[in-house]
């Protein structure tokens, strides 16, 4: 089966960033497909590469980018959403004129349109966050 | 085929649950999880709510969710079924379409 997954929330906010995480291996574990996980509203946090815990603490964006690459994840962050919070790709660093940016690896910047078509084009979409 | 209902937020905090119930149909599925586990709990004052609620809905809650919070299995109101990750899953894709009530 074909899921999407949204998440609205930034890491080490409560919960949802994890339950997400959990979820997303879980839908892989039984053999789904997750066509897209989208991160929209504060969720586009999970997306910097600045990201630093501490050692002992789990690396929440690096857990999304290894997951991403282990399964050809689709990571996408709301444009709009990004640019409010600062998180920049080349592209986007060089369309504002920024000094940087930050965007973690396997993770894309595109518009809202892309979750339109993941409510469309999935089975199920499933909505973490806030 | 009916629709998954999940509900995060304790309903100490936040009045989801409440939406969630008031507008869930009969025969559909509700999940708690994350603090939304709470309300499982025998003694809560949502206790009542929860009974109800399971005449007319599958009520479940998420394992890792009530150990994380200190919960063991017999703290929770008979009835409930308790899941895993994989379990959340099979009731996403059992039902027609998930629900989030943030």
């Amino acid at each position: 089966m074909k899921f999407a997954i949204q998440i609205n929330e930034g890491p080490y906010q409560h919960q949802a960033s994890d339950s997400a995480y959990y979820f997303t291996k879980a839908v892989l574990e039984k053999g789904h497909e997750v066509m897209r996980v989208f991160f929209y509203h504060d969720g586009v946090n999970n997306g910097t590469r600045l990201t630093t815990p501490p050692q002992d603490d789990r690396n929440i964006v690096n857990r999304w980018s290894e997951l991403g690459e282990q399964h050809n994840l689709d990571l996408v962050v709301c444009v709009a959403a990004a640019q409010r919070r600062g998180i920049v790709d080349e592209g986007e660093m060089q369309r504002n004129g920024k000094d940087a940016h930050n965007i973690a690896p396997g993770f894309r910047i595109s518009g809202l349109g892309q979750l339109i078509e993941a409510g469309i084009q999935s089975e199920r979409l499933v909505v973490f966050g806030d | 085929m009916s629709i998954l209902h999940t509900v995060n937020k304790s309903s100490f905090e936040k009045s989801s649950l409440d939406s969630c119930l008031r507008y869930a149909k009969d025969g559909s599925t509700l999940l708690l999880y994350e603090d939304g586990v709470y309300a499982a709990l025998k003694g809560a004052a949502s206790e009542e709510k929860i009974k109800s609620a399971m005449q007319n809905h599958k009520v479940c809650a998420l394992g890792p969710d009530l150990k994380a919070r200190g919960f063991s299995q017999d703290r929770v109101i008979d009835g409930v079924s308790l899941i895993d990750y994989a379990g959340f899953v099979d009731l996403a894709a059992e039902a027609e379409k998930v629900q989030a009530w943030v």
